[in-house]
C-alpha cells in the first residue's frame, strides 16, 4: 500500500489547519464584529474558492506561483527554487482552497458570543486584542475546534487544485486522492481500494467530533 | 462630578437629556421600560453614541459633538453592571472578579463585603442569580471605577433576593466615593436607593411621572406609551 501518499496527504492538511486557524481566527474576528466599507467585498472575495472550480484556482496559483508570478518570482530570486511542484506549492493551494472552510465557521462562532460579554470586557478596560485572546478564544472554543476539523477534512478530500500546483511527485506532491486517482487510471484495484478504505474511519469520526462540538455550543 | 447634555434621535422619540451627579451620590434614573434610560446609560459607557451633546467628567471630556471627541469604554474607567448574563462563562467567580482588577489582593475583602466567599472557584453557572449579580459589582468595583452605572441590576432577581442585594447596596454606596448612576423601572427601588431621583418618560426628564404613577393618573400620551408601561409592584 501507498503509505507515503497518505503520510503527504495528513502531513499537508495538518499543515493547512494549523495555518488557516492561526491566520484565519483574527481575519474571522474582524469579520464578525468590525464594521467597514468594502466589507463584504473582501468577504465574498475570500469564500471565492468555494464557488470556483478547483483547477480554476489551481490555473490561477499557477500563474502566481510559477516562474513569471509575484510570489514565484520572488521565491526564486530569494532561493533560486520554484514553488510549483513541490510542497510548499502544495501546502499554499491547500490553504488558500481551504480558506472559506476556515474563515465561515470561525465567524459564526464569534458572532454566537452574547454581544454583552465583548462589550463588558471594553468597559472593563481591555483593549481589541486583549479581548480577542481573553474573551472571544476561550467563548468559541469548540466552534473554533469544529472549523479546524472542517479544514482538515477539506484538505484530506483537495484534489484538482493540488494535482494542477504540485503535479505527482512521489513523496512530496503526491497525495493519497491523487494516488487513488493514478491506482484506478491503472486498473490497479486492490491499491484504490485500501487507499480510499483508509480514508472512511478519518472522516466519518472527524465529522461526528465536529457535529459534537457544533451541538455543544 | 459627572455631568451632560444628551441628544439621540430614537426609534419612537427623541433623546433630550441633561443631568450631573457629584461623587459619593447615586443617582437613580427611574421611568417606564423602553424610556431611553439604558441608551443613556450605554452612550455614558461610551457603547452607544449620541447625535450631539457633551459628557464631561470633572475636567475631562468624553464626548463633545462639537470638537468631534468620543472617549473609548476603556479610556473612560467606569464600571457597568448590567442585567445579566455578563459575567465570563468560562471564569470562576473569583477570576472573573479579578479580571481588570486594579489590585487582585481586594478581591478577597470585595467578596467577603458581598457574601460570595464561599463561591470563589464555582464557575457563573452553578451559581444563583443573586450570587451572579454580587460576584458582577465585585468585578466592577475591583477595576477602581471613577464611575458606577447599574442598569436595572437586580430586575431579573426573585423580589426577596432583590430585597436583599438593594438594601445591601443602600448600606455600602455611603463607603463609595464615586458618583453611582443607577437605572430601573422601579419607584421603589428609586425612593429606597437615591440620593437623587430622575424620572426619565420618552428621553426626557418628566418630574411629574412619580406622583402620577403613584396617583395611578392616566398618562396622557396616549395608548403607545401605556402599554411599555412595566407594571409597577406597589406592594413593596
Amino acid at each position: 500500500m501507498d503509505y507515503v501518499s497518505i503520510y503527504v496527504t495528513l502531513k499537508l492538511a495538518l499543515i493547512t489547519t494549523v495555518v488557516l486557524m492561526i491566520l484565519g481566527a483574527p481575519v474571522a474576528y474582524i469579520l464578525a464584529y468590525a464594521k467597514f466599507p468594502g466589507k463584504s467585498m473582501i468577504e465574498a472575495f475570500l469564500y471565492l474558492p468555494t464557488a470556483l472550480p478547483p483547477t480554476v484556482i489551481g490555473f490561477y496559483l499557477i500563474i502566481a506561483l510559477g516562474p513569471k508570478g509575484i510570489l514565484g518570482r520572488s521565491w526564486e530570486s530569494f532561493t533560486g527554487d520554484t514553488i510549483l511542484f513541490t510542497f510548499l506549492g502544495i501546502a499554499i493551494a491547500s490553504v488558500v482552497y481551504s480558506i472559506p472552510f476556515a474563515i465561515q465557521p470561525m465567524k459564526a462562532a464569534f458572532q454566537k458570543i452574547d454581544r454583552r460579554l465583548i462589550e463588558n470586557a471594553c468597559v472593563l478596560g481591555l483593549s481589541k486584542s486583549k479581548i480577542f485572546f481573553r474573551v472571544a478564544l476561550p467563548n468559541s472554543i469548540s466552534g473554533i475546534v469544529a472549523a479546524a476539523i472542517l479544514v482538515f477534512l477539506h484538505s484530506i478530500g483537495a484534489f484538482g487544485v493540488l494535482i494542477m500546483v504540485g503535479g505527482s511527485v512521489p513523496g512530496e506532491t503526491k497525495v493519497a486522492s491523487i494516488a487513488i486517482y493514478e491506482a484506478v487510471e491503472m486498473i490497479d484495484y486492490r491499491t484504490a481500494g485500501l487507499l480510499s478504505l483508509s480514508f472512511l474511519p478519518i472522516s466519518y469520526i472527524f465529522l461526528l467530533i465536529a457535529n459534537k462540538l457544533n451541538r455543544d455550543t | 462630578m459627572i455631568s451632560l447634555h444628551l441628544k439621540k434621535q430614537l426609534r419612537y422619540f427623541d433623546l433630550d437629556i441633561s443631568f450631573s451627579c457629584p461623587e459619593g451620590k447615586m443617582l437613580v434614573m427611574v421611568g417606564p421600560s423602553g424610556g431611553g434610560k439604558t441608551t443613556i446609560i450605554r452612550i455614558l459607557a461610551g457603547l452607544d453614541v449620541p447625535d450631539e451633546g457633551k459628557i464631561m467628567f470633572n475636567d475631562e471630556v468624553w464626548f463633545d459633538s462639537v470638537s468631534g471627541s468620543n472617549l473609548p469604554p476603556q479610556k473612560r474607567h467606569l464600571g457597568y453592571v448590567f442585567q445579566e448574563y455578563t459575567l465570563f462563562p468560562h471564569l470562576n467567580l473569583y477570576e472573573n472578579a479579578a479580571f481588570a482588577a486594579a489590585d487582585k489582593s481586594e478581591i478577597d475583602e470585595l467578596f467577603g463585603m458581598f457574601k460570595i466567599s464561599h463561591l470563589g472557584k464555582r464557575k457563573p453557572h452553578l451559581v444563583s442569580g443573586g450570587e451572579r449579580q454580587r460576584c458582577a459589582i465585585c468585578q466592577a468595583l475591583a477595576t477602581h471605577p471613577r464611575v458606577l452605572l447599574m442598569d436595572e441590576p437586580f430586575s431579573a432577581l426573585d423580589v426577596v433576593t432583590r430585597r436583599e442585594l438593594r438594601e445591601e447596596l443602600k448600606n455600602l454606596k455611603g463607603k463609595f466615593s464615586f458618583p453611582i448612576i443607577y437605572v430601573t423601572h422601579d419607584i421603589n427601588e428609586a425612593l429606597f436607593l437615591g440620593d437623587e431621583i430622575l424620572p426619565v418618560v420618552d428621553g426626557t426628564v418628566d418630574a411629574g411621572w412619580i406622583r402620577r404613577t403613584i396617583n395611578r393618573e392616566s398618562s396622557h400620551t396616549g395608548i403607545p406609551k401605556a402599554a411599555r408601561d412595566p407594571k409597577l409592584a406597589l406592594a413593596y
